[in-house]
């Protein structure tokens, strides 16, 4: 594996792989293996970031209990050739002869995730739910307020009579050219739309569950 | 059939304008397209995409250039498969990822990270014991994050307190959402995708904004630990997610019976993520949502599926040890004498079913016809606010429902610390993990089992209520809550009898003192496996339906001659008829449009002339009125007196009249014709065999009507003595 170039990162899910920037190893030595015990003369970003995925690995082994020991759960960032119960089960609560009796009773397992996928994720979710809740009291507050004055100019519109409204014919509307008059259009049709589906389903119970 | 001479326009199509913000205009409806609330014509669309494919093919040895167009029409599928499982898969992981978050939300919260849920927050740390997997310091419940305390009354009332206010919080959000953007967002729409694979046209219910909302209320519903799932409402995303992709293609954004196929395999794709099952969604997709399902369906469908289940995994909302939902291994055979309980569990099953069924229709109906339909938002919040009050209390209701079945599901081993695991141990015990004998109960198992008993109770009872909601929601986790429940009841409680009375008839010649016989977790698999089957009915039962399947049984039981078209008259009733005559001889634009101007025609049938009668063919209702409209754009010089002319040539006019309006290409030459003395039942086998949307009906080779499949549904209605005014959208 060679560096593909200084400063760059390359981080895969599965195997991981990190190269790492040659100028923050403390004697300038380029390296491309992933030492565990690496730390320290990083800056503070390239700190976390590794942390965060020095922390995604953990081998968790469960020990029930075992004659007068209770049971216990070990944590430990190993890779996964070593997550086994020797390995991780650090102090061994048993004397040497005990341990292959003991360790077949545990459970050794090898976990992964991905934290920075986590939070991208949940940060992404947050700010659409909060920018939906933003246009929809846009929509309910402030809309109406700005349309008062064009009250006037826009027919009244009967609920009943809308259903039975043909296709509109497509007389000369004058083709609005500016895009901000071809978004307001859209918005109204987009509007009129869900006004008509919310006919189906609120008013009419239409819809099956 | 001459495909050539059907009506077929999309291809010639001039679509000069293709500017870069067309599409903020309204879109111009084409000849060829259909209203919305109808259904499709599968034969007419079938013939479009043939001829579009000879074209195509034909031009393809031309030149390098069409070669390699012809290469990319043929493998336009494929990339629309591809693109509709990364987006599904991507969407699913992201619902995983948030519904974690946001569920553990109500308890509590992350100090180090606030977006971690409860046990990502817990993940790396050591102070985990073995009793407590799940405490840990860096997550705190919100009565000890506000005042310090962890237990105590005040902290319990506290804990409540926040956990219905964040219950009511999400499912308002939702509600709101639903009812301002998207209302077609609602439900689980799995019956309203299985209508519009039939044929049916629902516009707007795979749209983008739906799409949208539904994956942002699907969070929030779920999240407020409402007693619903999410995997129906999976597969509505995952469909919409191949509207969205449909529309990239002109092959099958203009054909609608192309754009089914590739709907049936995003339902596919969507059942995949939902569960975490390719082939389980292929099969899904072909048993209960598709109408036309041809071999090449199978493979994209399968295709689909991988790619969604594979992204899923990549984004690896669960770690590694879980993509498929609930994954259980049971290292003990059954023995045929556990048939009995396993019976008595489907028994339970289709009673819970039948219960359900029945109890959310009439509720459903209350919710129509009285004061309760008209308060949407409140009734969400009322039920929300009644669910969190009642499972709080109860430790197998405040969590969420997965992991509650993930629980019942599970096998107890030594491993396993749980109230459900509290068996009485031999202390001198060494046998390996997953062998072990069967043991009496201790305390904390009948402890659990009178808190499940009530978990049973009350999830039977609310899933009633919340189940037609205007929220998404979806029935398949419920279900299988329920049958877990109760299949686990029925395996600790066949366990127990046979630890205790292993000297009874019964037992002694399978089950041994020592040895392991009974799984309860397998009696929970059973048990949720019976309650899966059960509530799926509720698809079928209608108020409105398209599809054919059903209805078929009733049609002349009541009356001993079959009935024909000509002893039922298909009126129109009362209203103006329902077609019109169109001559061959020429008329001008501006009679036809004062013809169509006032009445909405179902169709025109052109004859030869008005004396003979002698029929030439069909036009839509719908096409008529759109070809004359559009015809400026297409033809210069056509004004309201050009003459109008469905023959091939045009006819011998002097030069100075306009130029004339060439209609023939919305004209059907040949539509299918039944003579009136067919049985009706032959009628609505074809209706149902060949997709048609319309017959026409001779008697002695004259033009009698024409029937719809409305018309046939109606029929089919009345035979049932149900209401024909049910079938909806006339």
């Amino acid at each position: 594996m060679s560096p593909t170039a200084d400063g760059k990162k390359l981080f895969v899910w599965r195997e991981v792989v990190v190269l790492m920037d040659l100028s923050l190893l403390p004697d300038g030595r380029g390296t491309n293996s992933f030492c565990p015990g690496w730390e320290g003369s990083a800056t503070t970003m390239h700190q976390n970031f590794l942390q965060n995925n020095f922390e995604d690995v953990r081998c968790k082994c469960i020990c029930p209990p075992y004659r007068n020991i209770t049971g216990h759960i070990y944590n430990r960032n190993v890779s996964q050739k070593d997550c086994n119960c020797l390995h991780v089960v650090e102090p061994m609560p048993v004397p040497g002869h005990d341990v292959e009796a003991y360790c077949l009773l545990c459970e050794c397992k090898y976990e992964e995730r991905s934290s920075n996928t986590i939070k991208v994720t949940i940060i992404i979710y947050l700010s659409v739910v909060g920018a939906l809740l933003l246009y929809m009291l846009f929509l309910l507050l402030v809309d109406p307020l700005i349309r008062k004055h064009d009250a006037y100019t826009q027919p009244l519109h009967n609920e009943e009579d809308s259903e039975e409204m043909r296709p509109p014919v497509d007389s000369a509307a004058a083709k609005a050219n500016t895009v901000l008059e071809r978004v307001e259009g859209a918005q109204q049709r987009w509007k009129k739309q869900v006004q008509e589906q919310r006919k189906t389903v609120f008013d009419r119970h239409k819809m099956l569950s | 059939i001459s495909p050539a001479e059907l009506a077929s326009t999309p291809t010639e199509e001039p679509n000069g304008s293709g500017h870069l913000m067309d599409f903020l205009d309204e879109p111009f409806p084409d000849v060829g397209t259909y209203e919305d609330f109808h259904t499709i014509d599968w034969l007419r669309e079938k013939s479009r995409d043939t001829d579009r494919h000879r074209k195509i093919t034909s031009k393809s040895k031309e030149s390098l250039w069409e070669l390699i167009k012809s290469l990319l029409d043929a493998w336009s599928g494929w990339v629309v498969m591809l693109l509709i499982g990364l987006l599904s898969g991507t969407l699913a992981g992201v619902i995983d990822l948030a519904v974690d978050w946001m569920t553990d939300l109500k308890e509590g919260v992350c100090l180090t990270a606030f977006w971690y849920s409860h046990e990502q927050c817990c993940w790396t740390s050591n102070e985990t014991t073995f009793d407590d997997r799940d405490k840990c310091p860096q997550w705190q419940k919100w009565a000890e994050l506000m005042t310090g305390h962890a237990e105590g009354a005040g902290a319990y009332v506290l804990n409540y307190l926040l956990y219905v206010m964040w219950a009511l919080l999400f499912s308002f959000l939702a509600v709101s959402l639903v009812r301002v953007f998207a209302p077609y967002a609602c439900g689980s729409g799995i019956p309203e995708i299985k209508t519009i694979l039939s044929g049916f046209i629902i516009r707007g219910y795979l749209g983008k904004w739906t799409l949208l909302i539904k994956t942002v209320t699907l969070v929030l519903a779920v999240s407020s630990g409402l007693s619903l799932g999410k995997e129906g409402p999976l597969v509505h995303v995952a469909c919409c997610c191949g509207n969205l992709f449909c529309s990239l293609f002109s092959k099958y954004s203009k054909n609608e019976g192309k754009r089914r196929e590739v709907l049936s395999a995003a339902a596919a794709a969507g059942v995949s993520v939902a569960f975490g099952a390719p082939i389980g969604g292929v099969l899904f997709s072909l048993e209960e949502v598709s109408y036309y399902f041809p071999l090449k369906t199978l493979w994209r469908s399968f295709f689909a599926a991988l790619v969604a289940a594979f992204t899923l995994r990549a984004i690896n909302p669960f770690g590694n040890s879980r993509l498929v939902l609930f994954y259980v291994e049971y290292h003990t055979p059954w023995y045929m004498a556990e048939l009995v309980p396993f019976i008595l569990l489907g028994v339970f099953g289709g009673l819970w079913g039948t219960l359900f069924i029945r109890a959310n229709i009439a509720w459903c109906r209350r919710r129509k016809t009285t004061l309760l339909g008209k308060y949407p938002v409140l009734e969400v919040i009322a039920v929300t606010g009644i669910t969190a009050v009642l499972a709080f209390p109860n430790p197998y209701t405040r969590r969420s429902t997965s992991e509650l079945i993930s629980e019942l599901f599970n096998d107890c081993g030594a491993l396993e610390s749980s109230q459900l695991c509290d068996y009485v141990n031999n202390p001198n015990m060494s046998r390996p993990v997953d062998d072990i004998p069967d043991r009496p109960a201790g305390p904390g198992v009948y402890n659990a089992l009178w808190q499940l008993a009530l978990a049973l109770v009350f999830k039977i009872v609310i899933t009633i209520f919340t189940f037609g909601m205007k929220i998404p929601s979806g029935l398949f986790i419920p279900s299988m809550a329920v049958g877990a429940i109760a299949g686990r009841i029925v395996g600790i409680a066949v366990e127990q009898m046979a630890y205790h009375h292993h000297d009874w008839l019964i037992f002694k010649n399978w089950c041994r003192p020592g040895a392991d016989c009974v799984t309860p977790g397998l009696y929970a698999m059973v048990g949720a496996a019976a309650c899966l089957g059960e509530p799926r009915l509720m698809s079928f039962y209608p108020p409105i339906v398209m599809d054919f399947g059903k209805g078929l049984n009733g049609t002349s039981r009541e009356e001993s001659t079959p009935p024909t078209l000509a002893t039922d008259e298909r009126g129109p009733r009362g209203k103006a008829p329902l077609w019109a005559f169109l001559t061959q001889d020429p008329t001008r634009v501006e009679e036809l449009e004062a013809l169509i101007k006032d009445t909405d025609y179902k169709g025109f049938r052109v004859v030869i002339s008005r004396e003979s009668e002698r029929f030439m063919g069909f036009v839509q209702g719908r096409d008529l009125p759109l070809a004359i409209r559009k015809s400026p754009f297409k033809q210069d010089g056509v004004v309201s007196s050009s003459v109008v002319y469905f023959t091939e040539d045009a006819p011998l006019l002097p030069p100075t009249n306009p130029q004339p309006l060439k209609l023939r290409r919305i004209l059907n030459l040949s539509p299918f014709t039944v003579t009136d003395h067919t049985p009706m039942e032959t009628v609505v086998d074809i209706f149902r065999k060949l997709g048609l949307r319309q017959c026409l009906v001779t008697r002695s080779g004259r033009l009698l009507g024409i029937i719809t499949k409305k018309d046939v549904l109606r029929h089919m209605a009345q035979m049932m003595n149900q209401d024909p005014e049910s079938i909806m959208f006339n």
